[in-house]
């Protein structure tokens, strides 16, 4: 239906939308609720057509190429592939699921700027993960710290400008390197187009800077150990929304800027490499998971989860190099990238919910501290059961979307060495002692104190929420096939490429 | 030098720019309206109308007319009609405050019709002499401006540093010019490339090129020429302050670029290593001591010299795509710099003049709008996507890479890095922080000024924005007129 346009609606429709809930201001507070609302659903709605149109197959579709800046060689150039599609989805179904929480009295001051923030960022995060243009991806890459920046400065916690400040700086550091990368690649390659960037054979001395520069932008946002310190404070400070999109798809971006840049551009480099963010992975795995141990804060402790669980996804892409890639036993390798794949969709809707819950708490009891809690679910029973499964799902329990990911990526480790399968394994122990530790302190016991005591169990538009992610979280984990089918063939053909640059190269 | 009467009507903008600053003199001589109203809107015509004299008449290749000193070419229309233009911008938003201080006189026009008169002279100057008469011009017109609010505190103070030092560089500019001379025997800047590109042993024009190169880096703001800036910016009236932010700085590129580029373009490769000097030395200089100010507009000033570090890079790069990239920027940063300083002078009335940080303080939660312009304008001098400051870095960036400066491309970069800190720190004071409770709200910068100047500062906010994501005309016409 929407055939050649498709993509820039679901890029432009969020951010005019954005910009005339900003317009309507504080005139109606009602106005402002419903138009996102509106937009948010619209944005959705499409979103699903996507997934409709997307035909399983390698390549990109539904590409959209217009001149934008001409003498400069920057084209308004969009596509998807199985890698990206999903990963759209994600973002309008997170930025849904935000602004209908956001739809709480929780968030009184400035509504109509909260939601446009919300709305406008949700065009530039698609716009990320659609742009096949560099600069055009840039763009929005840096675009979108904006939004958040003011959404953590202003609907922050208490100590949400250093947060937010520490969030922008860092990542703005890690992404000009980026944009130098791109130059120097368009000047090797005649165009801006990443499709040309990956036709690129560079030799390995400029691969390596090259990978280092993307490196530095794609690990902040991912974010990697040693580069992770920003996540905590900013997901701590920020407002439950902005936690959400956050943990649910900015993170994303990072890792989706591993496989559409990192890997496919400079293979050599990243082969070469490989074994550091293999490293960097593994250490944010097992120590960040005994980080999570100590937090008192509810939402420090997921926050430092996310980072080890996205050391999964990044574990999982890059131990392909040593798993056999290219070889007969290519299977550890396609294995272990689709289990990294699976990761990122599966934490999106697992830290999306748990930051959901913490926000539920929050708004009763205006506070994080885990030991102001106990107890909960003798007064809110729903809302215990969907934390304990969402808890649960993080710990990686068969049967929800958190085991598949990180089975496959164990299970793709171990044909690259037994120590990174064993490494990778502990965190089946260390993620439940943190996930199970948090439930047990928060939902069970008897009630700790009379503000507990008072607190009511959720109301509907809370359950519809969690009700929507918990359905996710399962189905995810009973047919990741739904997934795997899509998200395959970009996959295979990502490694093929990979492979077959490689073997050129020796 | 065979003398010939000169055709006239080549230098038509600027016979035009003449003839009407007199015109306004006369009349304005003649007018007992207190509020200028006839001065204002003649000094406007008159700007707006040598616009649209030099793009239609000196659009094209370049033709040098009176004995080799003045030359018409694309190069000189677009730079004409942008510092016409920002004059005229500048005007735009100056009469509430002038008015408001008891300022408001004919010869504020005047000065600034001169200024512009230098400048459009600068664009054209085809030869040393010229240039230095264009300098002049525009800079004597420029310290009587600063010093323009007599009764201020910090007003004479400022135009008595910017005369002494101002005085100083021009003496040192004229001093390199004169070595050059003596080296190539000529004033004409086409001699003066032939010789440059000849010469054995250019010794003594690399002597005169590095006086003048001094002269343009203390006009253009640049460290370690910088030391005017901040007590300038800070003690001229706002609306001064905005003109010399804007239109002069375009003026100074043009001097660079008829000076460095059309005159002793061919030694850039000896220049090159002092170019990029200048550029580093004025990125960290800015960029760093920007962090601790708590006044706006000295913030701003060294926020003026980092961006001057980044024209400097696009000088460095020493190719066309280097010059188009340092114009682009200058014009641009122009837009910003208007916006910013714009906002101040809206957001002051006598007796406060809201030009600390602090009283920004709760914008956002006061008039969202403003905010919303104060935004945009610091997030494209950090250099956002999205607003047009992200297409000056990246053309300067670029330029770089391509020229293969490497290493000073990702030094510009962190540079905007730490730049982004104190743009930041502003937006944090108008966003983040609320107003204190049970202060007076009269007490409290408020939009003054007029429902056209406010929806002008509101235009200029959003032209950032406009020309962020459509950059493509703005950036074609620079490359034009540098002749790519």
């Amino acid at each position: 239906m929407f055939e050649g346009w498709l993509l820039s609606l679901l890029i432009w429709l969020p951010i005019l939308g954005g910009a005339g809930v900003l317009a309507i201001g504080r005139r109606s507070l009602g106005g402002v609720r419903g138009a996102a609302v509106v937009v948010a659903s619209g944005t959705f709605l499409l979103a699903a057509a996507l997934w409709l149109a997307f035909e399983p197959g390698g390549g990109m579709q539904l590409v959209e190429q217009r001149d934008w800046v001409p003498s400069l060689g920057i084209q308004y150039y969009l596509g998807v592939d199985g890698i990206s599609m999903p990963l759209v989805v994600l973002t309008a179904l997170a930025t849904l699921l935000v602004v209908i929480a956001g739809c709480s009295d929780a968030i009184h001051y400035r509504v109509a700027q909260y939601m446009g923030a919300f709305l406008i960022m949700e065009g530039l995060m698609i716009g990320v993960f659609v742009a096949l243009d560099a600069i055009l991806f840039y763009v929005f890459w840096e675009a979108m710290l904006v939004p958040m920046f003011l959404l953590i400065g202003i609907w922050g916690g208490a100590n949400r400008i250093y947060a937010t400040i520490k969030f922008f700086l860092y990542t703005f550091l890690g992404s000009v390197l980026m944009l130098i990368a791109f130059l120097y690649m368009r000047l090797e390659a005649g165009s801006f187009s990443v499709l040309d960037f990956h036709d690129l054979s560079l030799g390995l001395d400029v691969q390596v800077p090259i990978f280092l520069a993307l490196l530095a932008a794609f690990a902040v946002k991912v974010p990697m150990w040693p580069v992770h310190t920003w996540l905590p404070d900013a997901h701590t400070e920020a407002p439950t929304g902005g936690s959400v999109i956050l943990a649910a798809v900015t993170l994303k971006m990072g890792a989706y800027g591993f496989l559409r840049y990192a890997l496919p551009i400079v293979p050599e480099a990243s082969a070469q490499l490989a074994w550091l963010v293999i490293a960097v992975s593994l250490i944010a795995i097992v120590y960040i998971g005994l980080v999570a141990i100590a937090q008192t804060d509810m939402k420090r402790l997921i926050a430092y989860s996310s980072i080890a669980h996205m050391g999964f996804a990044t574990l999982g892409f890059f131990v392909v190099f040593q798993a056999g890639l290219g070889a007969a036993a290519g299977e550890g390798a396609l294995t272990a990238m689709t289990g990294g794949y699976v990761q990122l969709i599966s934490h999106g809707f697992i830290s999306a919910a748990l930051f959901l819950c913490v926000g539920v708490l929050y708004d009763r009891m205006h506070t994080r501290d885990i030991a102001a809690y106990g107890g909960v679910v003798n007064r809110m029973p729903a809302f215990g059961a969907l934390f304990v499964l969402f808890a649960l799902a993080n710990a990686g329990l068969p049967g929800t979307s958190g085991f598949v990911g990180e089975l496959l990526v164990i299970l793709g480790s171990y044909q690259a060495s037994f120590w990174y399968a064993a490494l990778a394994g502990l965190t089946l122990i260390v993620g439940a002692a943190y996930s199970l530790w948090l439930v047990k302190r928060v939902v069970f016991g008897p009630v700790a104190n009379e503000e507990v005591d008072g607190l009511r169990d959720l109301d509907r538009r809370e359950l519809a929420l969690l009700g929507v992610l918990a359905v996710l979280v399962i189905g995810l984990g009973i047919y990741p096939q739904a997934l795997v089918t899509v998200a395959e063939p970009a996959l295979v053909e990502l490694l093929d490429d990979v492979s077959a640059a490689l073997t050129a190269a020796r | 030098m065979s003398f010939e009467t000169p055709d006239l009507s080549a230098a038509l903008p600027e016979l035009w720019l003449l003839v009407a600053t007199c015109g306004v003199l006369v009349v304005d001589l003649f007018s007992s309206d207190p509020r200028r109203t006839a001065t204002l809107y003649l000094t406007q015509g008159a700007l707006l109308v040598t616009a649209v004299l030099a793009l239609a008449t000196q659009w094209g290749p370049a033709e040098v007319a009176f004995s080799g000193h003045y030359v018409v070419d694309s190069l000189g229309a677009v730079l004409k009609a942008v510092v016409v233009l920002l004059s005229a911008l500048a005007l735009g938003y100056s009469r509430p405050y002038l008015g408001e201080r008891g300022l408001l006189q004919g010869e504020y026009y005047l000065l600034t019709l001169f200024a512009s008169l230098g400048m459009l002279v600068i664009a054209s100057g085809a030869s040393l002499l010229t240039l230095y008469l264009g300098l002049e011009l525009l800079s004597l017109s420029l310290y009587a401006l600063v010093g323009y609010h007599r009764d201020s505190a910090r007003g004479p103070e400022a135009a008595m540093k910017y005369f002494v030092l101002g005085a100083l560089a021009s003496g040192i500019l004229l001093y390199g010019m004169s070595m050059v001379y003596g080296a190539s025997a000529s004033l004409e800047l086409g001699v003066i490339a032939d010789v440059a590109a000849n010469h054995e042993d250019p010794l003594l024009l690399l002597f005169g090129a590095t006086f003048m190169l001094v002269g343009v880096a203390f006009k253009l703001g640049a460290a370690p020429f910088h030391a005017w800036v901040p007590d300038v910016y800070q003690g001229a009236p706002t609306p001064v302050t905005l003109l010399i932010s804007t239109a002069p700085k375009v003026a100074v590129v043009a001097l660079f670029l008829r000076l460095f580029v059309d005159g002793l373009g061919p030694l850039h490769a000896e220049l090159q290593a002092m170019l990029l000097l200048v550029a580093v030395a004025s990125l960290l200089v800015g960029n760093l001591v920007a962090i601790v100010q708590t006044n706006f507009k000295r913030m701003l000033a060294y926020s003026a010299i980092s961006h001057a570090g980044f024209i400097f890079v696009g000088f460095a790069a020493g190719t066309e795509a280097g010059h188009a990239a340092a114009l682009f920027y200058t014009i641009t940063y122009s837009i910003m710099a208007a916006g910013a300083f714009g906002l101040v002078t809206v957001l002051s009335r006598a007796g406060l003049e809201a030009e600390e940080i602090a009283d920004l303080r709760g914008l956002n939660e006061r008039h969202p709008v403003y905010a919303g312009v104060l935004l945009l304008v610091l997030l494209s001098m950090t250099g956002i996507p999205g607003t047009v400051g992200f297409y000056a870095k990246y053309l300067v960036v670029q330029a770089a890479v391509q020229a293969g400066l490497i290493p000073m491309a990702v030094f510009a970069v962190i540079a905007a890095v730490v730049g982004a800190f104190y743009y930041l720190r502003v937006l944090k004071v108008a966003y983040f922080d609320r107003p204190e409770v049970g202060q007076d709200p009269e007490a409290l910068p408020t939009p003054g000024a007029s429902a056209p100047i406010r929806s002008l500062l509101v235009i200029n906010g959003v032209a950032v924005l406009v020309l962020g994501v459509f950059p493509e005309r703005l950036i074609a016409l620079c490359r034009a007129a540098i002749g790519l």
